[in-house]
């Protein structure tokens, strides 16, 4: 079981220095999570639930404590370790899609594949097997201005999901959608999880996520308060 | 093998790629930008040719007319101290005798002189030259004449002094022993030349004609030599001095006037490299999300400083295909059918003609687009040293750390 622990976090604490105050955004949050979970951080906002996803993600470095994530100490990694770990191995969503603008659907998620210098043909047939998966194959040359909300975060799944990371991270994937764009981006995120494995964590406070997590880990003042495991739910298309 | 190869262009082809992407993608700023600079491309190129044609021209025309393949001064010639002119002469003998009758060379006299015209005196040279000489393309076969002693003056000469062809004028001068003699001659031929230098304040006469008259008989002031003649001698009396040196002049003084157009340049590479600063800090400001998304996918800072700079780099790089785009059938023009020049040119010191053709070199062209080139790199650069210090979770919240 011991080897299927994807992430680890052990006494993680994050201060933020606010004039000559501190905020404390974590306080001691030790947690674990194994190879295809499908979890999510709720709580308030300022709770810590982006801080934690971010240091997960290795974009920002714990002020104590550890990371361990996919074997390697977050801490200790220097700006170009983390990002070949981002590059490698995480993907991520954002609530605003953050597609870049001047790219098509297709270059947007095209992207992390040129980071990982695959062939044209390799990177051709990941793309467009990514945008199938979300149904977009169609819109592959359309702009992100050109495209819904709903369209705009599909593709940035596909972006999220094309290089098939171990880890997806999710910060607030639905905030900017209705109700129907988030079930169907939900059920898309679940068919993947269950089909490749993939470990999704999200950071939410919207319900309708809430009901899709297999397991719920609250935070309240950059605490854990509860951590508990769900009963899956039946989301069928 | 072939993998790791084609593995290894891909990453090489990353940062441009990308970089030309945002930038098309940038659209209507870009072009902008590209036209500025462009601009900046166009008018170093042209006015630098245009001086660089300019001094080609005149040394072309001085090489022709006056300056040979370079010439044997006598010892004591100095053509800044009028006061040694009566001693610089020398006789034609031994080996420069020798390149005069292999026809690689052709002796001058120089003696200073007077005229009256319409009763004013007028201080001249008076320059001796073979009739018959073919170094030069100085029209002296005017000088085979019936008249007693035949002058041909230049076109300047003949408007500073009112004289015309058929014109006689009196000439007072002192032969070598310090008499003076005096002669009525006549204009036998006003020549249309753009060389200043054999033009102004000179009348040409009959080699042998001037050596009778100042008693220096078969000497010479200086001897012109032929245009192939490419193995100067130390002859005793005598001083080469190559083009370079006969040129000198010339150039120092088209330099003093390519420094004065680098200022016009200078100002318009200084707009243009404030439009890419300019676009530079702006994207830098308004793309910061994009940064913080470029990194959340694995992008590293330096590789985002790379990119940033390209994309400010590669302006240059569409700048110089615009520029040769609108600029060569320009450039052209001004090279092969020439820029007409105003009268005033004429007072300028330069032997240039009536029109100025413009000449382009590789090193001009090559030099400009790699200043240009280096300095939109550099500008490109300046600004994108905020995002080494940029931390991905501000950029992804919109902030400058």
């Amino acid at each position: 079981m011991e080897n299927s622990v994807l992430i680890k976090t052990h006494e993680l604490i994050k201060i933020y220095p606010m004039g000559q105050t501190e905020i404390w955004a974590l306080n001691h949050v030790s947690l674990t999570f194994q190879k295809g979970e499908f979890a999510g951080f709720v709580g308030p906002s300022g709770s810590g639930k982006t801080t934690l996803l971010n240091i997960i993600g290795s974009l920002d470095s714990p002020t104590k404590g550890s990371a361990e994530v996919l074997g390697e100490k977050i801490e200790n990694l220097s700006h170009n370790q983390a990002a070949e770990l981002r590059n490698r191995h995480i993907g991520f969503i954002f609530q605003t899609f953050n597609l870049l603008p001047v790219y098509t659907a297709y270059e947007n998620v095209e992207f992390p594949l040129l980071l990982l210098r695959m062939s044209p043909e390799e990177r051709k047939k990941a793309v467009m097997e990514a945008l199938e998966w979300v149904g977009l194959a169609d819109r592959a040359k359309s702009k992100p201005a050109q495209l819904s909300g709903g369209e705009s975060q599909r593709v940035a799944i596909a972006r999220a999901v094309v290089k098939k990371p171990p880890i997806i991270l999710a910060d607030e994937p639905t905030a900017n959608l209705d109700a129907e764009n988030s079930h169907h981006i939900l059920r898309t995120m679940e068919k993947l999880n269950k089909d490749l494995d993939t470990t999704f964590l999200f950071a939410t406070h919207d319900e309708k996520v809430i009901g899709y997590l297999r397991r719920k880990i609250t935070l309240v003042d950059g605490k854990v308060a509860k951590d508990e495991w769900l009963t899956p739910k039946t989301h069928g298309e | 093998m072939a993998d790791s190869e084609n593995t290894r262009r891909i990453a090489m082809m990353l940062i441009p790629k990308l970089a030309l992407r945002n930038l098309i993608g940038a659209g209507m700023r870009t072009w902008l930008n590209v036209i500025v600079l462009s601009l900046s491309f166009f008018v170093i190129i042209w006015t630098q040719g245009m001086y660089e044609g300019m001094g080609k021209q005149a040394a072309d025309a001085m090489t022709e007319v006056e300056l040979g393949g370079g010439q044997y001064w006598h010892e004591k010639y100095d053509p800044y101290d009028p006061l040694k002119l009566q001693d610089a002469h020398g006789k034609v003998s031994g080996r420069i005798q020798d390149l005069v009758e292999d026809k690689l060379a052709t002796p001058i006299l120089i003696v200073q002189g007077t005229i009256y015209p319409g009763g004013r005196m007028q201080t001249v040279l008076l320059k001796g030259i073979d009739p018959s000489q073919t170094i030069v393309s100085l029209p002296s076969r005017f000088l085979q004449s019936e008249e007693e002693l035949p002058v041909l003056i230049g076109g300047r000469m003949s408007k500073n002094t009112g004289l015309k062809k058929g014109d006689s004028v009196t000439l007072r001068w002192r032969d070598a022993n310090g008499t003076f003699d005096a002669l009525d001659a006549t204009i036998v031929q006003v020549m249309r030349t753009s060389v200043q230098t054999v033009d102004v304040g000179q009348l040409w006469i009959p080699l042998e004609q001037l050596q009778e008259m100042t008693d220096m008989s078969d000497e010479a002031t200086l001897v012109v030599v032929d245009k192939n003649y490419d193995s100067p001698q130390i002859i005793t009396g005598w001083v080469f001095k190559d083009l370079d040196f006969l040129l000198a002049d010339l150039m120092a003084m088209v330099q003093s006037k390519k420094v004065g157009a680098t200022f016009l340049y200078v100002l318009l590479l200084f707009f243009a490299m404030l439009a890419i600063f300019n676009t530079q800090v702006l994207s830098i400001f308004r793309r910061r999300k994009e940064m913080g998304t470029l990194m959340a996918m694995g992008l590293a800072r330096t590789k985002l400083v790379q990119l940033f700079t390209l994309e400010g780099a590669i302006h240059a790089v569409l700048a110089a295909i615009l520029a040769a785009i609108y600029g060569f059938p320009l450039l052209w023009y001004f090279a092969v059918k020439g820029w007409a020049m105003p009268e005033v040119v004429d007072t300028m010191g330069f032997a240039l003609g009536e029109k100025l053709y413009s000449t382009y070199s590789v090193s001009l062209v090559v030099g400009t687009t790699f200043l240009v080139l280096m300095v939109t790199t550099i500008v490109s650069f300046l600004p994108t040293r905020k995002i080494a210090k940029l931390k991905p979770t501000d950029a992804l919240r919109g902030k400058l750390s």
